[in-house]
């Protein structure tokens, strides 16, 4: 065991948790205990390394919410049900009152308990997933979002969560799990920033999602934490007969950022739609690894991912497509395109296809090329100067995929941040009012 | 003078392709640049507004009294010489209102004006959109995004509306248009000659001269004029072809 799982298990020692968590817990402890430390020549793990976390030393849990660490993160304007963490403890002056769909793991009656014994943990492989064991052994706090038959969430759930710094780094576990029951719809935005440009703190973040019969669930994750913050995170989603499952992600900071989507097409009809966005800068290490179980027939996946990465920083996009013998008339689409901005950026880029069904259509791209000379040119030619017309160029780039964004307050609050990213002023791009 | 090019040769990845091109445009002049295939008219209009991989090799071209060779690209298009390209280029992602207004901004901001606010381009946007009868609605796309051949085309001299430049080089703008396409890009190119712009309008066909009239007419071959005269040389050609200038040209 390496120094890092030691800590990580006294720290889930030092946690005070309910009794009926406990199984889990065990569980989690054990298969993390258990565990081969990844290294370069684990293949999953191969091209971003975890020695930030070895070094991680004296991490601990936050001992107070920070009302302050709040005021510091601007949050995406919405009308929601708003729950809001800060170094993984609630803040509950600054979240919503809840509807009875939504509850707090500590707050779940005897019904609301047993929905999250049955699930927790299930979604997710942690014999796979090594940070899910993890997130199993600090199962402690965390959002049960359930949606009953044939029920429409009214408002969306918008989970934010602020790590802050520290003079020693501290830990958080966030856990969200969603069941949607037959018919039912939601939408859920999970938020994830950081107070200041100094971070040393350790996020571990794991979402299950159950979607039913024909259900359907948008998605959003959103990665906008500063400079050196730690973070490994996995969505995992359960889609049943017809069921949809709309996602966005976007990542930005971080000097280890992993995130895993892992979604299991387990009834007919299901059908998956991922755009992720990926803009690492400085020393950032963002990677994306997406994966697509299609394990019956007549089910679509389609996933687009961009990213540019500038200065020396480096990305990894890893996206694998399972199509099982018996997936007979699967279309699965999997577009992979980079831009690179510095001569030290670095992109690692690998569509994984693995297809024992002779029935089906797949197709998956990956590029990686700086900016189309062509357009520069007609930018240019229209007088626009080469240094706004590679930031136009750049921001139209994931522009597309934002603009595909369901949520129109999503894009709203991304756009000006991410086009002040390209350093260009905000009023130049999109801000313009239609009719 | 508005554009004096005065023994021009330029080459395009090594490869020749003006050979002592001179022409010179005074304000106000429409002077039509025909040619078979390959002569090099394109490459004309790519060296003039600084197109990287067109290189001139010698000869000079002066615009407004500044040396153009000179000048990058996007000094160009501010100081008021605008290409409307034969193929003009689709951008997704970045929209078509987002790039009018970088360009206008462009060029105001070197005349030494604000930039012009979001509501006032709005409003003028709209109105040129309805006068080269594009919806409005094509404010919203990606530049050039799915657009037909002819709705590129009338990007283009939307475009060339909203800058007002000086000089207007159309490069074959009329290719691949039908006639009630090609009437909107002429009424639009016709209603900005004003006595001071002046235009080159580079063509393949002599259609496009019958809505847009021109003062002069070349005839470009083998990367050089061959022969210059009024309107009547274009009818010429049309009954004619060019190969009897090709002959000349030796």
């Amino acid at each position: 065991m390496t120094d890092f799982q030691q800590t990580a298990l006294e720290l889930a020692a030092e946690q005070q948790t309910p009794v009926w968590l406990a199984a889990l817990r065990e569980q989690g402890a054990s298969t993390w205990a258990a565990a081969a430390w990844p290294g370069r020549k684990t293949e999953h793990w191969k091209y971003i390394s975890l020695a930030p976390l070895q070094q991680c030393e004296q991490l601990g849990w936050s001992s107070e919410s920070d009302d302050v660490a709040l005021d510091a993160v601007e949050q995406v304007e919405l009308d929601a049900i708003r729950l809001v963490f800060v170094d993984g403890r609630f803040n509950a002056a600054r979240s919503s009152a809840l509807p009875a769909g939504v509850v707090r793991f500590a707050d779940a009656n005897t019904e609301q308990q047993a929905l999250i014994q049955q699930h927790l943990g299930k979604v997710v492989d942690s014999e796979r997933h090594l940070f899910a064991a993890l997130s199993n052994a600090w199962a402690a706090d965390g959002v049960l979002l359930h949606v009953a038959p044939g029920h429409k969430l009214e408002k969306p759930v918008y989970i934010v969560n602020v790590s802050t710094a520290q003079a020693n780094p501290v830990a958080a576990s966030q856990r969200v799990l969603v069941v949607l029951e037959e018919n039912a719809e939601a939408e859920l935005i999970e938020h994830y920033a950081s107070d200041s440009a100094s971070q040393n703190g350790f996020v571990n973040s794991l979402t299950e999602v159950v979607v039913g019969n024909n259900a359907q669930v948008q998605h959003y994750r959103i990665n906008l934490e500063q400079e050196d913050l730690l973070h490994v995170g996995g969505v995992h989603v359960n889609l049943q007969r017809d069921a949809r499952f709309h996602g966005f992600t976007l990542a930005q900071g971080s000097r280890l950022k992993r995130i895993d989507y892992q979604v299991n097409m387990l009834g007919e009809g299901a059908h998956l739609e991922l755009n992720g966005v990926y803009l690492p800068r400085n020393r950032q290490v963002i990677d994306y690894h997406t994966n697509v179980e299609h394990c019956v027939p007549h089910c679509t996946s389609n996933e687009v991912f961009r990213g540019i990465i500038g200065d020396s920083a480096k990305a990894i996009f890893n996206g694998r497509i399972h199509i099982h013998p018996q997936a007979q008339k699967t279309l699965a689409e999997l577009s992979n395109k980079n831009l690179l901005t510095s001569r030290t950026a670095e992109i690692n880029t690998k569509p994984e296809l693995e297809i024992y069904a002779d029935d089906v259509r797949c197709a998956h791209g990956a590029t990686i090329s700086q900016l189309d000379e062509t357009s520069l040119y007609y930018l240019q030619s229209r007088g626009v100067t080469k240094a706004d017309a590679i930031t136009m160029l750049s921001f139209g780039f994931i522009n597309e995929l934002l603009n595909q964004v369901p949520e129109q307050a999503v894009q709203d609050y991304l756009r000006p941040r991410l086009v002040s990213l390209f350093g260009q002023p905000s009023e130049m791009v999109g801000q313009i009012g239609y009719e | 003078m508005m554009l004096n090019i005065k023994d021009l040769h330029a080459k395009v990845e090594e490869k020749d392709i003006l050979k002592g091109l001179s022409i010179e445009v005074k304000p106000g002049e429409v002077h039509a640049i025909m040619g078979p295939n390959g002569s090099g008219k394109s490459t004309m209009g790519n060296v003039l507004s600084g197109r990287p991989g067109y290189e001139a090799t010698a000869g000079s071209v002066t615009f407004k009294g500044h040396d153009l060779l000179e000048m990058e690209t996007e000094e160009r298009a501010r100081e008021g010489l605008f290409l409307a390209f034969q193929y003009p280029v689709e951008i997704p992602g970045v929209s078509n209102m987002e790039f009018l207004k970088a360009a206008v901004d462009a060029k105001r901001k070197h005349q030494g004006l604000d930039e012009i606010s979001s509501v006032d381009f709005l409003k003028l946007a709209r109105e040129t959109c309805k006068r080269v009868n594009l919806d409005a609605s094509f404010l919203k796309r990606g530049v050039n995004e799915g657009f037909s051949g002819g709705e590129k085309k009338r990007n283009e001299i939307m475009q060339m509306m909203l800058l007002e430049p000086d000089l207007c080089i159309l490069d074959e703008t009329d290719s691949g248009l039908d006639i009630d396409a090609l009437q909107v890009v002429a009424d639009g190119v016709n209603a900005m000659r004003d006595g001071k712009r002046s235009f080159l309008v580079v063509t393949h066909y002599q259609r496009l001269l019958d809505y847009i009239v021109p003062d002069y007419v070349h005839v470009l071959a083998g990367g050089r004029i061959v022969k210059s005269g009024d309107k009547s040389l274009a009818l010429e050609l049309e009954a004619k072809g060019y190969g009897w200038l090709e002959n000349e040209v030796v």
